[in-house]
């Protein structure tokens, strides 16, 4: 399995649903902790903080495996534009998995907050105390989920696209399991 | 009163009245003095947590003096309550930070409850505060305390309390809901609210600045530990007096600091940074307080040239 070069491996795979996962519960966390005031408010911070970190060295993880490992070519008809589209939304999806984390770890330690993450361990700051700074990275925080959200819809919008339109096999490079011998993988 | 879901922004808004300027500024207790000082731990708070905070030692702690007011420019004599806000630190990295006030209880149960408070006591309708407290009987505590209780002429002679109940959690796991109180070492001298009008606008400052520079002030730390079955989430009934407290340290005042450009400005006193061995409890308003003050935060962060930070001469 690890030598069809169509696919992409099974790190990568793993890693992808795992970090979709992941993130998808990471933006809703965020939206639903900033508008309660409720008791949850604490559970979801407490949840936000170690998940994002944990994110953040996903990324870094699937960064390494990337420039492994590479990526299965597109397929030769597809339009220049499109390819173009791709390359970009994937770069856009590696800065903001690992800005992201950055800029919420940055702005607790702009505020002065410990960043606990569980079970007293905790993060040292990675910038000096600062409101001008923590303003700024609230704000990057903040309107950076909204386009990482627009970003994951874009891209289920043309994996669909590519399995449901095109059928190129752009698609089947990361589904959890190979189509192509589909009844073994069925059984 | 309003049935629809309590949002930090609604909650943070419903604390400015109109008329009220706080841009830069805290949206409560948004007058305020800075001090430094020290926590000396005497060990015994560690028969009931683990934290590295009650180990016998110093802890340097930062905190703000303050007076409960949305209006960062009221007068000193014009607020019943007033509060301090504490950050602690220990080696191991952990922070215990509390913000205290002065009164023995919330005036509300819930948060729901205290919105709806801030709403009735903006309300332009002559009987909301009374239609209010009928809905609402348990504000009579804090009602009595406002009335009833001495105002003195320092932040020094104030014993400031937790209010809100926590869970202390000891070395072998076991946990108790606690509250805490700081107790003045300084004997608390009545003055009638007209002797304090005539002291100014900011007679709490200038006291408590000449009188640190005369000496550091100090306070008891008292855990107060609940029986079981004591109302644990409701922060506006009182615990019987005869709870099991104990003292576990001392806080001194060493040096008071304006804020402006004080080492507290920009520092929020959230109530749930709490090191391992304290956590919160069934009540609901350390949650509610952090969400809020959060908001409050990232509001007057972003607002800070409104607020400069050098002070011009009448620095106290």
């Amino acid at each position: 399995m690890n030598g069809d070069s169509r696919r992409f491996t099974v790190p990568q795979r793993v890693l992808h649903w795992l970090m979709a996962v992941c993130i998808l519960a990471m933006l809703f966390i965020g939206v639903a902790m900033v508008s309660t005031v409720m008791p949850k408010y604490l559970t979801l911070v407490s949840i936000h903080k170690p998940l994002g970190i944990a994110i953040l060295m996903l990324a870094l993880l699937r960064l390494v495996v990337r420039l492994r490992s590479g990526a299965p070519p597109l397929p030769v008809d597809l339009p220049e534009p499109m390819r173009l589209a791709a390359r970009l939304s994937h770069y856009t999806f590696y800065i903001l998995m690992i800005a992201m984390p950055l800029i919420g770890w940055g702005m607790l330690s702009a505020a002065a907050y410990p960043v606990a993450l569980f079970g007293g361990l905790h993060l040292p700051a990675i910038l000096p105390q600062s409101d001008s700074l923590h303003a700024l990275l609230w704000d990057a925080h903040f309107y950076l989920a909204f386009a990482f959200f627009a970003l994951i819809l874009l891209h289920v919008a043309a994996a669909l696209f590519h399995a449901l339109v095109r059928r190129d096999g752009v698609f089947e490079t990361m589904i959890p399991v190979s189509t192509h011998d589909g009844g073994a993988a069925a059984q | 009163m309003s049935h629809q879901r309590l949002t930090p922004d609604k909650l943070v808004d419903a604390l400015t009245p109109p008329g009220v300027d706080p841009a830069g500024h805290r949206r409560n207790h948004a007058k305020g003095i800075c001090f430094t000082g020290v926590f000396e731990a005497n060990g015994a708070g560690s028969v009931l947590s683990h934290a590295q905070v009650f180990t016998r030692g110093q802890y340097p702690v930062l905190g703000r003096f303050n007076v409960a007011t949305p209006d960062p420019n009221a007068a000193d004599p014009t607020v019943r309550v007033r509060g301090l806000g504490l950050r602690t630190s220990t080696p191991d990295g952990q922070e215990w930070r509390t913000a205290m006030i002065d009164p023995p209880v919330i005036p509300a149960s819930t948060p729901q409850a205290f919105y709806d408070l801030l709403l009735a006591s903006a309300s332009k309708d002559p009987d909301a505060m009374k239609t209010y407290a009928g809905a609402h009987p348990e504000i009579a505590a804090f009602g009595a305390w406002a009335h009833d209780a001495p105002w003195t002429g320092s932040y020094a002679e104030e014993r400031f309390n937790s209010l809100n109940s926590f869970i202390f959690v000891d070395n072998s796991g076991a946990e108790r809901a606690v509250r805490w109180s700081l107790l003045p070492a300084a004997q608390p001298v009545a003055v009638p609210p007209e002797e304090l009008a005539k002291r100014g606008p900011d007679f709490l400052e200038q006291e408590i600045t000449e009188r640190v520079r005369g000496g550091p002030q100090h306070w008891t730390v008292v855990v107060t530990v609940a029986n079981p079955g004591d109302p644990t989430a409701d922060p506006s009934k009182p615990w019987p007096e005869d709870r099991r407290t104990v003292d576990v340290g001392t806080l001194t005042v060493q040096q008071i600091e304006a804020e402006p450009d004080g080492p507290c400005r920009d520092i929020n006193f959230d109530p749930t940074v709490l090191p391992t061995g304290i956590r919160t409890s069934d009540d609901p308003f350390p949650a509610a307080r952090s969400s809020a003050y959060a908001k409050s935060y990232d509001r007057r962060t972003a607002e800070a040239q409104s607020y400069p930070r050098t002070t011009t001469g009448a620095k106290p």
